[in-house]
């Protein structure tokens, strides 16, 4: 009789939490702004993915006061693809983003390759980063080398936090980009403390987290790429990008609350 | 789970089989439970455990929503760590006591031997499966994630840091952490003859010095064990307290409606919690300074909210699951108690299993179909390799004077 009891009760927590599971995926793409190029469907994603509760005030406030919107990409060997620097996630964003700004906005997106460097190892340069570019926007997409290495997640989630302080306190907005889904190597690298901390980290610091990871798997399980591919072409990793930069365009738009009310002016 | 509570307590007169027990039963200074039937729950909770690591292990697919880790904090790992915990003291407690502490060690030795040689079978197939993967993937896209492969330019390196177990790839860290643990239980058997209750004393004392000095066991190339046993020995030193008689003196706690409730309430906060992973539309409604006290829960050092949440639900399982529930007789749960009864084997298939049900997975994109007939027959296979090594037990070994299978059997002793 009690074990009837235990058993609907499991059931009963299963129930709760399948529908809601599946009205997450069911969710359409983003209501995109209505000035916005249409996004192919191949980069559909559920609108939770491209939200973020923190905001982005200097960036805001820079296209309000009609000023260029200077953005800094840091990143690692999965912010290119090798010799097709034009089609990777930082150009693709800066080509959207201008489309979606009024034509007197000017954007520059630069991007600083960390290659095979910690989030430890490259926070130390960012002093001297930030002194030379002056940003307004700062990505900072980082964790993969610390996964492979398998770096303390403690001793990570210190080096993001240093590393976000110093780009705040260099005047920068921050926004931070987690990894890959790379399900070939899943049974590899474990993914998951880095992810967690990265998290944490924005929750702490209160600002936005591109989740990379769950946007690249959503397309994945969603059948829109194939990201097991074993492909040696770039065309995958071209149009993988071009949504990357698509979707990145979005959360920062949205971040900064630069709806159609503020292109008008 | 903490299955060890009434169950002694209120069973012995009725199954202690007089043909079973050993007649030298010495006068304890822990109190073990009488050798009776098999406890079931046992086998059939570290069965489960084992269906769930393989299921976790697996990528994510709808099959994963069964697994209770989205469904509060702890998760299978717990369950298995525990049940190691309380059968291996159950074991080898009764044989310190029964031919003396040499003896016991020397059997828990051959025990870890057998899980060390498990350990490294399943990393020679780990090292296969990644050189496929090196020499047959170059996607553009993962250049990057691909940096993983620089271990295999030194495999001379590697190979010797893989059996001194400080290299572990993922998914192959419980063997590890059961060969430590099982290379204390001498010590904490011993101590457990003579004090149980300072033995736990001191396995929390452990437990909080790793936490207030961040004490790890370091790893290669770097970082550290992603299951660390300073932290983990709480819930396997727990396990053996149970076994040794702390169940059955927890076992008025246990019954009060008081436990109860707190346990329930505790697992509905924490199924809230996890939900709000799941649908981020729920997290505003997290107090921002409770989730600054809480996060990250952490599993490597065993956070103390897992930890309570495994007793949680270890004091609803042993309230509404008594030992005598006629259930567990039945054949639909038969597969599950046969593959708990040879944990470590099925551990290992099961890890084999996750690392091929993956391959697969690459190999021919079937999607969600062809995922969730890999989970099943994945577990099938697992039901069937534990049937044939409990027909092998039963007849092909049959040796004539063991039949029945209570004392110093290695498979009750618990595998990784």
């Amino acid at each position: 009789m009690k074990a009837k009891v235990l058993l609907s009760l499991i059931l009963l927590c299963g129930n709760l939490a399948a529908p809601s599971a599946r009205a997450d995926d069911a969710a359409p793409a983003a209501p995109a702004a209505p000035a916005a190029p249409a996004v192919p469907p191949a980069c559909e994603l559920p609108s939770y993915l491209l939200s973020s509760e923190s905001q982005l005030p200097k960036v805001a406030d820079a296209v309000k006061a009609g000023k260029p919107l200077e953005i800094l990409v840091i990143g690692s060997r999965s912010t290119t693809i090798p010799a097709s620097e034009d089609a990777s996630y930082p150009a693709r964003m800066q080509a959207i983003l201008k489309d979606k700004l009024p034509p007197s906005e000017a954007v520059h997106v630069s991007v600083e390759i960390q290659s095979k460097r910690t989030a430890e190892e490259a926070a130390t340069t960012f002093v001297k980063l930030m002194e030379a570019k002056k940003p307004t926007l700062v990505i900072w997409q980082t964790g993969t080398v610390d996964a492979i290495r398998a770096i303390d997640p403690g001793d990570f989630r210190g080096a993001v936090t240093e590393g976000v302080a110093a780009l705040q306190n260099a005047g920068a907005d921050v926004v931070l980009m987690n990894l890959q889904y790379s399900p070939r190597t899943e049974t590899m690298i474990s993914v998951p403390p880095y992810l967690d901390n990265m998290r944490v980290v924005a929750q702490e610091h209160d600002i936005p987290l591109f989740d990379r990871f769950a946007i690249m798997r959503q397309w994945n399980d969603q059948g829109q790429f194939d990201l097991f591919s074993p492909s040696r072409g770039p065309e995958l990793a071209k149009q993988v990008h071009d949504c990357l930069g698509r979707a990145l365009a979005q959360f920062v738009f949205d971040a900064a609350h630069l709806g159609p009310a503020q292109q008008q002016n | 789970m903490t299955i060890a509570d009434q169950v002694t307590g209120s069973t012995i007169a009725g199954t202690a089989n007089p043909a079973e027990t050993k007649p030298r039963a010495a006068a304890p200074a822990i109190s073990l439970p009488a050798i009776g039937e098999r406890e079931l729950r046992l086998d059939l909770f570290r069965g489960l455990a084992l269906w769930l690591i393989f299921i976790d292990h697996l990528p994510t697919s709808l099959l994963t929503w069964f697994t209770i880790r989205n469904y509060g904090f702890s998760d299978a790992t717990e369950i298995f760590i525990f049940i190691s915990g309380y059968t291996a003291a159950f074991v080898y407690g009764r044989a310190m006591l029964e031919s003396g502490v040499v003896i016991a060690t020397a059997r828990i030795m051959r025990r870890v031997w057998q899980i060390y040689v498990a350990h490294v079978f399943l990393f020679t197939i780990f090292l296969a499966e990644i050189s496929y993967v090196a020499t047959s993937f170059e996607n553009p896209l993962y250049t990057e994630e691909m940096g993983i492969m620089d271990f295999l330019k030194q495999p001379d390196v590697t190979i010797v840091q893989a059996l001194l177990l400080r290299f572990r790839p993922v998914n192959m860290d419980v063997l590890p952490l059961y060969i430590v643990l099982m290379l204390a239980l001498p010590v904490i058997l011993w101590s457990m003859k003579w004090k149980p209750d300072v033995t736990l004393g001191l396995s929390v004392v452990l437990y909080a010095v790793t936490w207030e000095y961040d004490l790890y066991f370091s790893a290669y190339p770097n970082g550290f064990w992603a299951f660390n046993p300073l932290a983990w020995q709480l819930l396997f030193v727990f396990g053996a307290w149970c076994a040794l008689g702390g169940a059955r003196r927890m076992s008025r706690i246990l019954a009060s409606p008081v436990t109860m409730w707190i346990a329930i309430a505790y697992i509905m906060a924490a199924f809230y919690v996890t939900l709000t992973w799941y649908l981020p539309q729920l997290s505003h409604l997290m107090p921002k300074r409770l989730e600054q006290w809480m996060y990250p829960i952490d599993k490597t050092d065993l956070d103390v909210l897992r930890f309570t949440h495994f007793l949680a639900l270890a004091a609803l399982t042993v309230r509404f699951l008594p030992r005598d529930w006629p259930g567990l007789k039945s054949p639909w749960l038969r597969p599950l108690i046969l593959c708990g009864q040879h944990s470590l084997e099925i551990f290992c298939l099961g890890v084999f299993l996750a690392f091929a049900g993956h391959f697969i997975l690459a190999e021919i994109s079937g999607g969600a179909a062809m995922h969730a007939l890999i989970s099943l027959s994945g577990i099938l296979v697992m039901w069937g390799v534990a049937w044939v090594i409990s027909w092998y037990k039963r007849v092909a070994d049959k040796s004539g004077a063991k039949t029945k299978n209570a004392v110093g059997n290695a498979d009750l002793a618990g595998g990784g």
